[in-house]
Formats: structure tokens, C-alpha cells, sequence
């Protein structure tokens, strides 16, 4: 809400000399502005000066390569030299006819999906469990997030040592005397999509445990401290109180977990590698892309699969925005402002 | 406070149902068994991965082959003291360094700036802009590789750390903007009227008081640019093509490959990659936590 009105202008001293250094090209600040006086004008070389470079750098290294991509997708190209031959809509012809790509998008849908199902309740359990005042509580959350710190590159090799056949997993269960569980874990395309969801899980959990825990430690005590004394029970309170005041931040996890499983990509690759992930069926689209497009070379093909990755994506997000968030729109990632409901 | 009558319907469960034990609870210093029970499974399904790369640094392939999910007997320091006296090791160590610090430096000098813009001034297209960083956040390096990799090649930046940094601080810094403008927008409006009359310009205002005020934010932000620039994958993988330029999470799959018969070794090398992050999210861990809460006002 503080929304700065500039600075009440003190219209006879305007402070020019105190800190030259700061405000800037001197010689266009001439002593006379006929039409709305230097406070102004100074607030926008101050604007230009401080927003300017973040700006250059977003606009040139993450809007730029995203319309690149739309004019490259409409070319037949290897990326040596100015593309030339136009294919028109030939390459997202070929994306929507190809049953691999169509495998991918169901995976990712599937990964999308199961993500919200397995990760939120848990998230939340376990949030509620960190939120106690228990024996080593900072201890125990560094340790839940450790999964989430480390790289992909870390679990998906650590992972993949473990899965394999001989691997760690299978023994340990057949120590237990559980051998009729064990599996083959990476290359069974019937449970290979079981075992990636079971890694994105252990390795994303502890973002949403410490988003939805960030979200309970801005619910004040007093709420649930009333409803004790007015003898709602543990669980009542988390269901009635705690639940409905961690909605905005179960949205915005949510939001971000869907973008995150439609953008899948280090996992699969660093596990299946990328020719493997197709017929174990653990394809992203964004694997599709880079095997199709960066590997193969096709890069007017490549871009094509970007655009489509955008605009699924895209439509998602705004879907997701309009329809979920909208409640939300002053308040948690999107605004910082105070609402209040 | 704790004498609220106790239905009898919950009385069984009063040993996990204590009222107000959330935060700021008043139960006893042990708590209840259950809450615990779960607290020691969490950690251990957790920790376990972690584990089994540590331990298995420490054995020999063919104690691995033997007893995969075995600890180390007897333990073998030979994996991590060959993996640190390579030179491949620091070289991926250096390349992840000089990476994770100039991108964290850049997002956050960056994104401080464009967030007190946005928070503390008016003007037309402050909206614009806001959205232009919020939708960045929807948008993952992963939609734009593919170009962004043809943009690189054509600035000659492939092979050079450069064509690293400069993507990751500006697919940083949507959200580095809209977890700072909270922090930013928080500051008293009387502190900066109060600056303006002892003579402090607006970016006078910026260095003395917004820097250290946003703090907290600060350190939040440069935490997760610095976590997600050591682990980033995929931007070095189309980017970095020289083994020597490789970042440690390239250097470990290359390992990985190199010596895909030597498990031990492949072991050692990974835990050691993930050392340097772990310490550092451990030191700062309730900053984040701290700092998020600033952002995600439920």
C-alpha cells in the first residue's frame, strides 16, 4: 500500500549539489525546466538509471530468445547461417502428428498431476509437524531440505545407482523379506513413471514444506489459541483455521509445482538419458526437445517444440491465474499486498 | 489456557490433539511420541539418498557389488582423497564458483534496483513492469534454451562462463523482484520523508537505508540464486561444451560416464559437489525461511 508519492517536492531547495554523483548525466539538468520542474525529470533519469539494466538483461536474454523462437519454428534449418528455408507450419504439423511428442505432453500431464496429489497433503502434514515446538526442530528442518538444495544432477546419479537392478533399493529389500517388491525400477516401462514421480517427490518436497511454512508462521497464534479455549480439538484447528489461512500459499506452491512439472528436464535426462526416456516412458517435452531439436541439430524443429513447451505452458498459467489465483491477485507472490478476507 | 475441556470424542487422541500445539505450544519438553515417530521417519526417508552417496564414497566397488545397500566395513578413504587431489575436481569446483558468485552478485544488484523502483516510485508503466518480471516467473530457462542457445553462439559466448552467467541473472531475477518489492514496499513511508529532510536524495536514500533495511530480502534472494546457479544443469549442458569450462553438476555427470565401472569414486566425487551448497544453505537456513515469509503473505 505505500504507494510512494514522490517525495513531497520541497520546491526551494531542490538539492543539486549534495550528491552530484548520484543524480547523473549534469548536463541536461539545466537550472530551467519551463514544463514540469527537475523533480520530475530527475525521477525518471533516477527510474531509467536503477530499473534500465534489469530490464536490458531480462528483456534481451529471456523475451528476445522466446520470439526468436516463434520466427526460427517456421523454418527448415541446421543454425548455421540465416535460416532460409521456409516450411511455414510445417514443423508444428509434424510435432502434433508425432506419437512420441504426444507421449511426452500425456507424461507431463500425468507428472502434473501427480505431483499436486502426492506432494501437497504431504507438504502440509509435514509442515504442521514442523511448525511444533519439537526437540530439534531446526536440526530437523535443514535435514528435510537437504533433498531440495542439492542438484538434480546429484539425485539423479545417486538415484540411478541405487535403482538399478542390483542397486541398493532391490537389496534392501530383500533384506526386509520383501523380494516380491522388487523391481526393475528405471527400465520397466510400466513402473518407470512410478519411480520418477517418487524421486520429484522426495526431491521437491522440502520447497513446499518451506513455502507452506513460511505461509503458517504468518498465521497469528491467536486464532488457534481462541479456538483452543473454545475446545476445538488439534485437528479441528488445522482443518478450520490453519487450512483455509494457508490458501494463498497452497495456490501459489501449486502454480509453481504445475510450471515446474510441465518444464521437467534434468531428472529424466540425467536418469534415462535422453534416448532411453522414450521407450521407458518417462518423455518430457522438454527431453522431445532437446533430442529432437538440440541433439538432432533441426533447430527450426527445435524452436517449434519450444513454442509449442511455451504455449501449453503458457495457457496453463493463464487458465491457472484466472481461474485460482484470482482471489489471490493482491496478495502473496504475485502482490505483497495486504489483503484481507 | 491448556484447561479447555476435553470432549470425550478426542480424549483418545488428546496424546497427538493438544490444543494450540502449533507454534508456541506449551507441551512438555519431549512432546508426543507420534509427532516424533513421524518427525524421525521424515528425516530418514529424506536423509537416506544422501547417505548412501556419502557412505558409498567411503567403500570399496567391491564391497558396492557385494552389499549395495551396506555400510562401509571396513571404510576407505582412497575415492575421496584421489577425487580431491584431481585436478578435473577443482577445476568443476572453480567453474560453479565464479559462476554461482557472479550470477548471485548480478541478480542481486539487478533486481534490488528494478524492485525499489517498482515499489517506491510512481510513475506510468510501473504496473507494466511488474507484470513484464511476474510473468518472467511462470517461465523457466527450459522454454527458452533452445533460442537462447543460438542467441549465445551468435555473441560467441559459447565455452565461456560469461554465456552462463548472464542467462541465469536474467531468468533470476523475476523472482528476485517479486520477493523484494514486498521488503522494499515495507519500509516506512516517514523514514524515507525523514531522509529527504536531513538532504538525502532518493538513491542516496537507496544505499543508506533501503540496503540495509531489505537485508533480510536480500540475503533470501541471494541464497536461491546462488543455490540454483551451483546446481543448474541444463543452461551449461547447451552452453558449455569444454570439459575444462565444465560446472560441477556437468563435471559429475561426466565423471559419471568417464568412470561408469568405478561406483566408489563416482560417489565420492558426487557428495563432495554437493558439499559446498549444503553448507552454505545450512548456515543461512532461517534467513530463507525468514524471507520467504516477507513474500508470501497468506
Amino acid at each position: 500500500m505505500a504507494s510512494t508519492l514522490p517525495v513531497a517536492p520541497r520546491a526551494e531547495t531542490p538539492v543539486p549539489g549534495r550528491d552530484a554523483q548520484a543524480s547523473v548525466p549534469a548536463p541536461a539538468s539545466r537550472p530551467v525546466r519551463p514544463r514540469r520542474g527537475r523533480p520530475d525529470w530527475r525521477k525518471r533519469a533516477e527510474i531509467t538509471l536503477l530499473a534500465g539494466p534489469a530490464l536490458v538483461v531480462f528483456v534481451f536474454f529471456v523475451i528476445v530468445p522466446v520470439l526468436m523462437a516463434a520466427y526460427y519454428g517456421f523454418f527448415r534449418w541446421q543454425g548455421f547461417g540465416p535460416p532460409t528455408e521456409f516450411v511455414g507450419l510445417q514443423n508444428y504439423l509434424t510435432i502434433f502428428q508425432d506419437s512420441t511428442f504426444r507421449d511426452a505432453v500425456g507424461h507431463n500431464m500425468l507428472i502434473v498431476v501427480a505431483s499436486l496429489a502426492l506432494q501437497g497433503p504431504l507438504a502440509i502434514l509435514f509442515a504442521l509437524l514442523l511448525n511444533q515446538r519439537i526437540r530439534g526442530r531446526s536440526l530437523i528442518r535443514v535435514l528435510i531440505f537437504v533433498p531440495y538444495v542439492i542438484s538434480e544432477v546429484v539425485v539423479g546419479t545417486g538415484w540411478s545407482l541405487m535403482l538399478q537392478d542390483v542397486g541398493a533399493v532391490n537389496d534392501l529389500l530383500g533384506k526386509l523379506g520383501l523380494e516380491w517388491l522388487q523391481q526393475s525400477w528405471i527400465a520397466d516401462p510400466a513402473i518407470a513413471l512410478g519411480t520418477l514421480m517418487v524421486i520429484i517427490t522426495w526431491k521437491y518436497i522440502g520447497f513446499a514444506v518451506i513455502l507452506m511454512l513460511a505461509g503458517l508462521q504468518s498465521i497469528p497464534d491467536e486464532l488457534s489459541e481462541a479456538a483452543a479455549i473454545d475446545g476445538a480439538s488439534f485437528w479441528q484447528i488445522q482443518r478450520h483455521i490453519t487450512l483455509p489461512l494457508l490458501g494463498p500459499t497452497i495456490r501459489i506452491w501449486a502454480f509453481l509445482s504445475i510450471i515446474g512439472s510441465l518444464q521437467l528436464f534434468d531428472l529424466v535426462n540425467i536418469v534415462w538419458g535422453q534416448f532411453v526416456s522414450a521407450t521407458a516412458g518417462t518423455s518430457t517435452m522438454a527431453t522431445y526437445m532437446y533430442l529432437n531439436g538440440h541433439m538432432a541439430g533441426s533447430y527450426g524443429y527445435g524452436n517449434a517444440v519450444a513454442v509449442v513447451l511455451f504455449v501449453i505452458s503458457l495457457i496453463i498459467a493463464l487458465v491457472y491465474q484466472r481461474f485460482v489465483l484470482r482471489r489471490d491477485t493482491a496478495g502473496a507472490i504475485t502482490g505483497g499486498k495486504e489483503k484481507r478476507r | 489456557m491448556t484447561l479447555a475441556p476435553e470432549r470425550p470424542r478426542s480424549s483418545a487422541r488428546t496424546a497427538s490433539a493438544r490444543p494450540a500445539a502449533r507454534r508456541g505450544t506449551r507441551t512438555g519438553p519431549w512432546g508426543r511420541p507420534l509427532v516424533y515417530l513421524s518427525a524421525v521417519v521424515l528425516v530418514a526417508v529424506c536423509m537416506g539418498p544422501v547417505l548412501f552417496i556419502v557412505f558409498g564414497g567411503f567403500r570399496t566397488n567391491s564391497q558396492i557389488t557385494t552389499d549395495p545397500s551396506g555400510l562401509p566395513g571396513p571404510w576407505v578413504g582412497s575415492n575421496y582423497t584421489e577425487v580431491i587431489a584431481s585436478g578435473e575436481f577443482w577445476r568443476a569446483m572453480g567453474s560453479s564458483s565464479l559462476t554461482a558468485l557472479a550470477t548471485t552478485a548480478g541478480v542481486v544488484a539487478l533486481g534490488l534496483m528494478a524492485a525499489f523502483v517498482i515499489a517506491r516510485y510512481d510513475f506510468v508503466g510501473k504496473g507494466a513492469m511488474y507484470s513484464l518480471f511476474a510473468a518472467g516467473l511462470m517461465f523457466p530457462a527450459t522454454v527458452a534454451i533452445t533460442p537462447l542457445y543460438l542467441l549465445i553462439r551468435n555473441l560467441g559466448l559459447t565455452n565461456n562462463l560469461l554465456g552462463v552467467i548472464l542467462p541465469q541473472i536474467a531468468f533470476a531475477l523475476p523472482a528476485t523482484v517479486i520477493i523484494l518489492v514486498p521488503f522494499l514496499r515495507a519500509i516506512p513511508a516517514e523514514i524515507e520523508e525523514a531522509a529527504s529532510i536531513d538532504g538525502a536524495s532518493r538513491l542516496g536514500f537507496f544505499f543508506r537505508m533501503v540496503l540495509p533495511l531489505s537485508l533480510p530480502g536480500v540475503i533470501t534472494t541471494g541464497i536461491l540464486a546462488f543455490i540454483g546457479s551451483w546446481n543448474g544443469y541444463m543452461l551449461p549442458l547447451f552452453i558449455l561444451s569444454d570439459p575444462n569450462l565444465f560446472t560441477l553438476p556437468l563435471g559429475v555427470q561426466n565423471f559419471a560416464s568417464q568412470y561408469s565401472v568405478d561406483t566408489a569414486k563416482v560417489l565420492a566425487f558426487t557428495s563432495l559437489s554437493m558439499l559446498p551448497a549444503l553448507v552454505f544453505f545450512s548456515l543461512f537456513e532461517r534467513r530463507i525461511v525468514g524471507g520467504l515469509t516477507g513474500a508470501v503473505k497468506g
